[in-house]
């Protein structure tokens, strides 16, 4: 069963087959557990380094078909993937400690890329929102923007509202029954990547 | 006051069944206490020591007959027959069960209610002055702005999960009652140089572990662009606020580490992006709320009334009821009454469903069918004439409701604490009711005259301890439960934080210590000063040593 909802350009949202294959550098040899203030650290500060070099240099990159790498990893073997971006093949996983300004450094014309994904690696981190919010609006990305991480039903509709158009729910809850959230209210007061205002949108006055 | 349209109601009345839909997850065990926590958080579900906390949003303070009302039955019928109002306007219900919640939520939102972001890490309920509308010195009526506000906060998609909670308080009048300073962000309205309404926009105040006043970071904001800029801010804090420490994460350590120079280019570089785009608010959708907020249908009525002032000279119980708890209206003839949530010796800012009901008849009665709670924890009838006021009083006073005591020393502003509070270090009502009889005593009361006294459980300072001209916070040592006072505190346009006075007390002490802060008050004042008006002019070094010096003695 495939975990990736799609949003159609007609708005209906399916379960689609997920064409992507992520590239995930290989885990920390010392991963230290942080503390602030007696618990544990669970949010990387925006601007944060993801991973160390030697995480970078060992990371697997499958030789073909569409992969999903994370930014830092494009950063390190740029030279060998530069001619599958050209092919299409690359998307960029940006973390939402991660900024932007750093991707754009990496790719003048953002649309070069079929898919960005930000990968949100707590729910209740959401930076994940205002980084959809800057793709869509202020870099003009208009190609597929997906949620991946900790992505749950209850946060796709503020998801769809930032921007993001597919959603890659996490692997131990279905889809199909997320699929719903995306649905929860019907006028939103507030505008947002998806819409204006509701007394732009809507005339309230006869009320 | 606002009306839903049918967009209001459909909003609210899916987010009711979005609501029952996550609880009856989370009971089957679909959702783990993790991923439920800022749903129910987001619905102003808390779980407490003895059962779950349920905070319902009176936003801005106003209420209607009907809502009261509706807060009445459902306090009887899902709890037990009392509700709390918090020092954010909200009310609290200490004992409802958790699977009762959705079926709550869908009788509030019959009359207009939710509970909607009165918790969690978004942005709260917007407070403001609880005499908007109608104060003599007001210059702007914020509510039809606030209402505005409220309606682009709920469900917000980009800031629902923030690093922490985000408050924004408003204000229009020359003596600031909203503590604007003392919020995330703080509006303060005013008519700039071309008689336009306008906004001097505080970022950054907030009490609680750190507490610290805000700072202007624009002076001069056209109202339409409050939505704009209040993104632009919010923005700049969801990425760059510190999610790695919960200590950390309110945006006034973010203005600190930057500096307030810092935060603003970073605000106004994204506001640039945002300025004159559709968040502006047009004149259309200012005039369609606005229309709801219009003054009241008032009588034109002389300024004095016979049998007022025949009651005022010969009932001296009823003058001094009026000295304390009537206040003064921009409307010939009408006063606004204070019905005081404070009587000696019970928690403060609890009311019982027996007393709601009264006070939604005196509302319909006497005050177009509305009131206001106040974040003293008080009931507001705003628009009463000054003929019915002995009859409010007397109706009032059967219920319990009228204490003369509004704005001295009894009036204690405190936090539910460790009665109920999951993160109290000590209790705190039982340190009010100790105060509140220590001092039942009403000519000794008028005598020591205006005195904020706030308590907080701990320092997330729910009641506001910081801002009170004596505040007191529990602390833990050693597991055991003491208290710390500060004096000098204060609320209004100068607003200042209280100074620590030096090693905390018990709660069998308390009561003592605040009476010998008041000795040192009595000797000391001179003129008409008030309690912090003397403290200002000493310091505390003399409060100090007297209530330390005599505790050698005693001990
Ligand atoms: S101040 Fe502390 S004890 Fe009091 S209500 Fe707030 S969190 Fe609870």
């Amino acid at each position: 069963m495939s975990q990736l909802i799609q949003l159609q350009a007609n708005g209906q949202a399916r379960v689609v087959e997920d064409t992507w294959t992520r590239v995930i550098p290989p885990a920390a040899a010392d991963a230290a557990v942080r503390k602030q203030a007696g618990k544990v650290v669970l949010f990387k500060l925006t601007g944060e380094a993801s991973f160390t070099e030697e995480q970078l240099a060992q990371t697997h990159i499958p030789p073909t078909g569409n992969i999903l790498v994370p930014l830092a990893v494009w950063q390190a073997h740029k030279a060998t993937l530069q001619p599958r971006l050209a092919a299409g093949e690359i998307g960029i996983v940006l973390a939402t400690h991660e900024t932007v300004e750093a991707l754009q450094a990496e790719f003048a014309d953002l649309n070069q890329l079929p898919l960005i994904a930000i990968f949100v690696e707590r729910f209740s981190d959401g930076r994940i929102f205002t980084l959809g919010h800057w793709l869509r609006s202020r870099c003009g990305f208009k190609n597929e923007l997906r949620a991946i991480g900790d992505v749950l039903r209850d946060q796709l509709f503020f998801h769809k509202r930032a921007g993001f158009n597919s959603f890659l729910i996490r692997a131990d809850r279905s889809a199909e029954a997320a699929l719903s959230g995306l649905n929860d209210f019907s006028q939103p007061y507030q505008g947002a990547v998806d819409d204006v205002p509701v007394w732009r949108r809507l005339n309230r006055s006869q009320a | 006051m606002y009306k839903y349209d049918p967009i209001d109601q459909q909003l609210i009345n899916e987010r009711v069944a979005q609501y029952r839909d996550q609880t009856r997850r989370f009971l089957a065990g679909e959702l783990s206490d993790d991923e439920f926590r800022p749903l129910r958080l987001q619905n102003g579900l808390y779980i407490q020591r003895h059962a779950p906390m349920l905070r319902i949003a009176v936003p801005y303070g106003l209420l209607s007959s009907k809502q009261l009302r509706k807060l009445a039955d459902i306090a009887t019928r899902y709890d037990r027959g009392y509700g709390h109002f918090s020092t954010r306007q909200n009310m609290q219900l200490n004992w409802p069960k958790l699977e009762d919640t959705p079926e709550i939520l869908a009788e509030l939102a019959t009359v207009e209610m939710h509970a909607i972001q009165t918790s969690g890490n978004c942005i709260r309920n917007i407070t403001t002055d609880q005499f908007a509308g109608i104060a003599p010195d007001e210059i702007i009526d914020p509510r039809a702005i606030a209402e505005i506000m409220r309606q682009w906060s709920t469900f917000h998609p980009e800031f629902a999960l923030l690093p922490r909670k985000f408050k924004i308080a408003v204000s229009g009048t020359e003596q600031d009652r909203a503590i604007v300073q003392a919020h995330d962000i703080g509006l303060e309205f005013y008519l700039d140089a071309h008689g336009q309404m306008a906004i001097k926009v505080w970022v950054g105040g907030g009490l609680g572990r750190t507490p610290i006043l805000g700072t202007v970071i624009r002076e001069h904001l056209e109202w339409q662009h409050v939505l704009s800029y209040c993104e632009a801010i919010i923005r700049v804090y969801n990425v760059h606020g510190r999610r790695d420490n919960i200590y950390k994460a309110r945006i006034k350590i973010l203005v600190k580490a930057l500096g307030i120079d810092e935060f603003k280019r970073q605000v106004e570089a994204e506001w640039a992006h945002l300025k004159d785009g559709p968040l502006t608010i047009t004149q259309a959708e200012l005039d369609r709320v606005a229309h709801y907020f219009e003054p009241m249908p008032y009588q034109t009525l002389p300024a004095h009334d016979a049998s007022f002032d025949a009651a005022l000279a010969s009932n001296p119980a009823f003058a001094a009821w009026v000295k304390r708890c009537v206040h003064a209206h921009r409307v010939p003839g009408y006063r606004a009454v204070t019905l005081s949530l404070k009587p000696h010796g019970k928690a403060p800012g609890d009311i019982t469903s027996e007393q709601m009901h009264v006070v939604a008849d005196l509302a319909d009665a006497y005050s177009f069918g509305e009131l206001r709670s106040s974040h003293e924890q008080n009931l507001i009838l705003a628009d009463v004439r000054l003929s019915d006021l002995f009859a409010v009083w007397e109706k009032a006073r059967a219920a319990g409701l009228a204490t003369p005591n509004i704005g001295l020393l009894t009036d204690i502003i405190c936090c539910p604490g460790g009665d109920f509070c999951s993160l109290a270090n000590a209790k705190s009502i039982p340190i009010a009711e100790a105060i509140q009889r220590q001092f039942d005593n009403l000519d000794y009361l008028y005598d020591i005259g205006e005195l904020e006294l706030n308590i907080s459980g701990c320092m997330n300072a729910c009641g506001h301890h910081h801002v009170g001209h004596i505040g007191i916070l529990g602390v833990d040592k050693d597991g055991s439960e003491w208290y710390q006072v500060t004096i000098g505190g204060k609320q209004g346009k100068d607003a200042s934080i209280g100074t620590v006075i030096g090693p905390s007390f018990s709660a069998e002490e308390m009561p003592g210590v605040v009476q010998r802060l008041i000795e040192v008050y009595v000797r000391e004042r001179q003129d008409e000063e008030r309690f912090i008006d003397t403290v200002r002019r000493i310091g505390i070094a003399p409060f100090k040593a007297h209530v330390y010096a005599e505790q050698e003695v005693v001990s």
